[in-house]
């Protein structure tokens, strides 16, 4: 029995002095720690956002990384921003099929909206996967030549070289040392940040507001396996996302100028397969699918009920692809529209912490 | 003084307890081990096993004669239970979800200790009525955020989703088309209330020894799902079958016969 009590003692003892022994390393400049705004739709559905453990939220950086999103700085020519194609007034995407890069060339895919992105923690980024995660996607577009066209040396020389930022680095990571690493780290804060919770259907999920007739028989479309069928890959009011943030053929064609994640992956088992996009914030997001080609959330429904081409890798899921869909009425194509676009969130727009 | 005096007896005691505890366990002439079993599962067509490179890729023909690919198998399964001689169960009541073509919790150890011993062993396919009414985060999370069965369907889970493609040969050409073998709890929602009927079985894998280290292989043929009781006739049966209150006594039926077996 004693002999017990001295192991206790001892491993007690043991766990103080390693923590008397950590206290002793200097410890890390560490910026002032900050929390998502989690609605409570979310917080009570879902599992909670992975924030990287080696990129902890902090005021500071959050702040930093606004700015910096904002600031052309960042591109070789100094006129354009990530913002620049990521606009705040579209649900932070682009009202053209194609984005235009610095020196006037045009993408070839149309430009993603940044919302609920902290949520996405566990699968690749962009409609085709080409990158892990939200601090690797923000390398990119710097450096790509249709589109900031700059180089990281020359990006964080203009930094440097700034009145403002070294001294908003040294608040945010404790060195007034800028280099990229740093710089995607405070803009993957920023874009975790972004929000979108607040839709006519989620207060409706809230009891704070009705659906009008359109809409819930349009919520039933979506959920019925025999008519629209959505929901096995655009979600269900069970999760607050609305997609699920997988890859699928839609049918879109028959063949692919774009292979999407198979040009990523090396399969062909993924050719022409994309990323689902959320249906939040439809009203604010036309064009369309990868490549804008759709400008009308009309044209989008026609293509679901009437429009399905057939191709080797079309998903499972695309019903009555002979004859290019289920057929919707018309009736029950408006009703579906105005479900979709109850999933639209006007306070994203204008929420002054996101501008 | 009461204070510090309490706490010191509270010290005492714990620590006796845990020596007792301890010698207790010392004492015993003939120790047995406490083991915590684990599970592995295998995916086959009739005793071929199925890779991640068969999906999309092999082609399959089942009972009714239809050739076909398979594109996606996830499945749910919960409260593995261990039966003694004596009568007495053990189980968890925990659940695991497993993506067979991404590989992904193929191996599960549920959250039982026991002795070692000889035990029947079961688990239930799916969620019973009881478990599919709970909410949990993590399945709302899971498949991409679309596990869950809309309320429309009766809520709850899905309990399995088995899709791919099958040969249309009544089109000139052939043509391909999607199947989703999706198995939920049966409801039918043209009368007010819903109808639901708990579609989920428990599967009796017979008796294992469990000792230190014992993994459990449980296999399920895939071919089984078209075959016994009900020949499955995927022109008729291919898809909108989670609203289909018959289809889904099919597959639970099916599924209860010979799907599941102890490697
Ligand atoms: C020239 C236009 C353009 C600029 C400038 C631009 N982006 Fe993008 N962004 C796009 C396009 C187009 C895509 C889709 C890319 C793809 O899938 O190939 C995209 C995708 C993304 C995504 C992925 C979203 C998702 O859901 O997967 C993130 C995050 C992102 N951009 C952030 C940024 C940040 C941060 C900046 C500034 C450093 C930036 N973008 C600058 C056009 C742009
Ligand atoms: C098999 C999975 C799947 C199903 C089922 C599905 N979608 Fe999609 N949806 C996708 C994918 C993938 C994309 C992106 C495709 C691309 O751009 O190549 C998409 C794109 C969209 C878009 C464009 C969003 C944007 O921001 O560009 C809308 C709107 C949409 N789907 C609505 C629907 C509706 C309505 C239904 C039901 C009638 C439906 N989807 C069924 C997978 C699916």
């Amino acid at each position: 029995m004693l002999g017990n009590i001295k192991n206790i003692g001892l491993i007690g003892g043991l766990v103080v002095f390693l923590l008397a022994c950590n206290g002793d390393e200097p410890s890390p400049y560490m910026a002032t720690p900050a929390n998502l705004d989690v609605p409570d739709l979310f917080a009570n559905s879902i599992l909670p956002p992975q924030i990287p453990n080696d990129n902890p939220l902090t005021v500071e950086g959050i702040a930093l990384g606004k700015t910096l999103f904002y600031d052309p700085i960042l591109s070789a020519n100094n006129t354009q921003a990530c913002a620049s194609c990521h606009l705040p007034s579209q649900a932070f995407s682009d009202p053209n099929p194609f984005s235009v890069g610095i020196d006037g060339s045009l993408g070839t895919r149309n430009s993603m909206p940044l919302f609920n992105l902290a949520w996405h923690d566990r699968g690749p980024l962009n409609w085709d996967g080409s990158a892990i995660n939200l601090e690797e996607q923000i390398f990119e577009p710097v450096t790509n030549p249709i589109e900031m066209a700059n180089t990281w040396p020359n990006a964080v020389q203009s930094l440097q070289n700034s009145g403002i930022y070294p001294e908003l680095f040294d608040a945010a990571f404790g060195t007034t040392q800028i280099d990229s690493v740093m710089v995607s780290k405070a803009i993957a804060q920023f874009v975790r940040t972004l929000i979108s919770g607040n839709s006519k259907f989620d207060r409706h999920l809230l009891g704070l507001e009705e659906l009008s007739q359109e809409e819930a028989r349009g919520l039933n479309i979506f959920l019925d396996e025999t008519r629209g069928d959505c929901f096995h890959c655009h979600g269900n009011p069970g999760n607050p996302l609305w997609t699920d943030n997988r890859f699928h053929n839609n049918g879109l064609d028959a063949f692919f100028e774009d292979r999407g994640l198979g040009a990523v992956t090396g399969d062909p088992r993924d050719d022409g397969l994309f990323r689902t996009p959320s249906l939040r914030n439809l009203s604010f997001t036309a064009p369309y699918m990868h490549d804008g080609r759709f400008s009308t959330l009309d044209e989008v429904i026609d293509h679901y009920s009437e429009g399905l081409v057939y191709s080797e890798t079309i998903s499972p899921l695309m019903k009555s692809v002979a004859d290019g869909g289920v057929q919707l009425t018309a009736e029950e194509k408006s009703d579906l529209k105005a479900f979709l676009l109850s999933l639209s969130d006007e306070s994203f727009l204008t929420n002054p912490d996101y501008q | 003084m009461p204070l510090f005096h309490s706490t010191f007896v509270a010290r005492l005691l714990m620590g006796l307890i845990i020596v007792s505890f301890i010698s207790c366990k010392d004492n015993d002439d003939t120790p047995l081990a406490e083991v915590n079993p684990s599970f592995n599962f295998t995916h086959n067509w009739d005793g071929v096993p199925i890779q991640n490179s068969d999906y999309e890729n092999t082609t399959y023909v089942n009972e009714n004669g239809e050739s076909l690919t398979l594109s996606k198998l996830v499945y749910l399964i919960s409260d593995i239970t261990f039966s003694d001689a004596q009568g007495n169960t053990f189980s968890a009541g925990d659940y695991n979800l497993i993506d067979a073509r991404e590989g992904i919790n193929l191996n599960f150890a549920p959250d039982v200790t026991l002795e070692e011993g000889t035990y029947n062993v079961s688990f239930t396919f799916g969620f019973d009525d009881e478990d599919n009414a709970g909410d949990y985060p993590d399945l709302n999370t899971a498949d991409g955020g679309v596990w869950i069965v809309p309320m429309m369907l009766g809520g709850g889970y899905h309990y399995m989703k088995l899709e791919g493609k099958y040969t249309d040969t009544q089109t000139t050409p052939s043509s391909e088309v999607g199947f989703a073998y999706h198995a939920i709890r049966a409801n039918d929602n043209s009368t007010d209330p819903i109808t639901l009927q708990d579609t989920s079985f428990i599967v009796n894998l017979g008796e294992v020894v469990v000792s230190p280290g014992t993994e459990i292989e449980i296999q399920m043929n895939v071919a089984e799902w078209f075959k016994n009781p009900h020949t499955w006739n995927l022109y008729e049966l291919y898809m909108m079958l989670m609203p289909n209150f018959q289809a889904q006594i099919l597959m639970s039926e099916n599924g209860a016969n010979g799907v599941f077996t102890k490697g």
